[in-house]
């Protein structure tokens, strides 16, 4: 829902690094997204459109990994993701749990030509 | 021939917010201004229990109240007549409070004239939870009415609250809620999490609410003198 904000926040990342390199151009940005930051694909991709015009990174590809939701059972130690009803352990019930994965929400890398 | 290359960087995409988020930290600390950011769906009580924090605060502290809404001033003016200095940001749109309007807010008005800042933020349960504000402490509130499934379906506004306040309880006879299940969610989430039970319609409760913040503003009044 606040994909707009975040969408500006890259592309300011992405052309402060781009400058920095002197490139006339962006070509791809790798973003890692957790699944537990709620944040949607495809607006950031829409309002990338609208925002990048008339920069160097008006082309460039937003390429997303995903990462899932994975937790850590500390009774039983199974492993399990979420299923989106109950986020205890499906195993033994447990709420005792540690958050292995999910909370991801960075910019790995950019392409640039120069 | 254009060169190609692959820059990386790892950087937080809100990087930008977080750092101001700092910058409000320091000057509320600087005029030792302890604050909170309270977050809830819409309409689960976030302004009225301001307004009964109110009554009960104002007449030996000094208070100011930031409220974020999409549109209109009616929470601050509800803020207002309860004895409160109040500002309203209207987020034209945003679905969240961040640093930078808090900030705007905070440049407004002379810091050091007030003791406790009351932040309301914009009813949602999914997005405040990423925008730091830079305020000593964040509050939940969550209610009866929703569900007490809402912590297995928002896991990211349970995380990293300091308190979760579940109002409305005078609800509980009408409604199927299931105060463990609920509990257990915060409990994944985040380990040993205060849950403070309240209504603000019979008051019961309110006082264990007002026992936690009068303590912390207590704390924090203290440790940095
Ligand atoms: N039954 C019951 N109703 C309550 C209680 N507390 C608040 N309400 C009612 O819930 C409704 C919403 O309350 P508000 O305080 O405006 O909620 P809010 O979270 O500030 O709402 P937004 O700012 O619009 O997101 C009002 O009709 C209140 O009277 C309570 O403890 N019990
Ligand atoms: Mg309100
Ligand atoms: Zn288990």
């Amino acid at each position: 829902m606040h994909e707009l904000s975040v969408t500006q926040s890259i592309l300011d990342i992405v052309l402060q690094h781009a400058n920095q390199a002197h490139a006339s151009k962006v070509t791809n940005i790798y973003l890692v997204i957790g699944d537990l930051s709620t944040i949607v694909d495809d607006s950031v991709q829409f309002y990338w459109d609208i925002i990048s015009k008339d920069t160097i990174a008006v082309d460039a590809k937003l390429q997303f990994r995903r990462i899932h939701t994975q937790f850590e059972c500390l009774d039983c130690y199974k492993q399990y993701q979420p299923d989106g009803d109950s986020i205890l352990c499906p195993h033994c019930g447990s709420a005792h749990i540690k958050v292995l994965s999910g909370e991801e929400f960075y910019l790995e890398a950019i392409d640039i030509e120069k | 021939m254009s060169e190609q290359q692959k820059i990386t960087i790892v950087q937080n995409i809100l990087n930008a917010n977080d750092g101001l988020a700092q910058q409000n930290r320091d000057q509320l600390l600087k005029a030792r201004l302890f604050s909170i950011n309270m977050m809830a769906s819409p309409g689960a009580g976030k302004t009225t229990l301001i307004e009964k924090t109110l009554q009960a605060f104002t007449p030996d502290h000094r208070v100011l109240v930031i409220d974020g809404d999409i549109a209109t001033t009616l929470d601050a003016d509800r803020a207002a007549k309860a004895g409160a200095s109040a500002i309203q940001i209207n987020t034209g749109g945003d679905c969240h409070l961040d640093a930078i309007m808090l900030h705007r807010a905070l440049s407004q008005v002379d810091l050091f004239n007030y003791d406790l800042l009351i932040v309301e933020n914009v009813g949602n349960l999914v997005c405040p939870a990423s925008f730091e504000l830079g305020t000593e402490r964040k509050v939940l509130i969550a209610s009866v009415p929703e569900g007490d499934d809402k912590p297995h379906k928002y896991p990211g506004m349970y995380r990293g609250v300091d308190v979760v306040v579940l109002n409305k309880t005078d609800l509980l006879p009408y409604v199927d809620f299931n105060f463990e299940f609920f509990s257990k969610g915060l409990q994944v989430l985040n380990p040993n999490v205060q849950v403070i039970p309240l209504s603000c319609r019979t008051g019961e409760g309110l006082k264990d609410w007002f026992e936690w913040l009068g303590n912390e503003l207590d704390e924090f009044r203290k440790n940095h003198c």
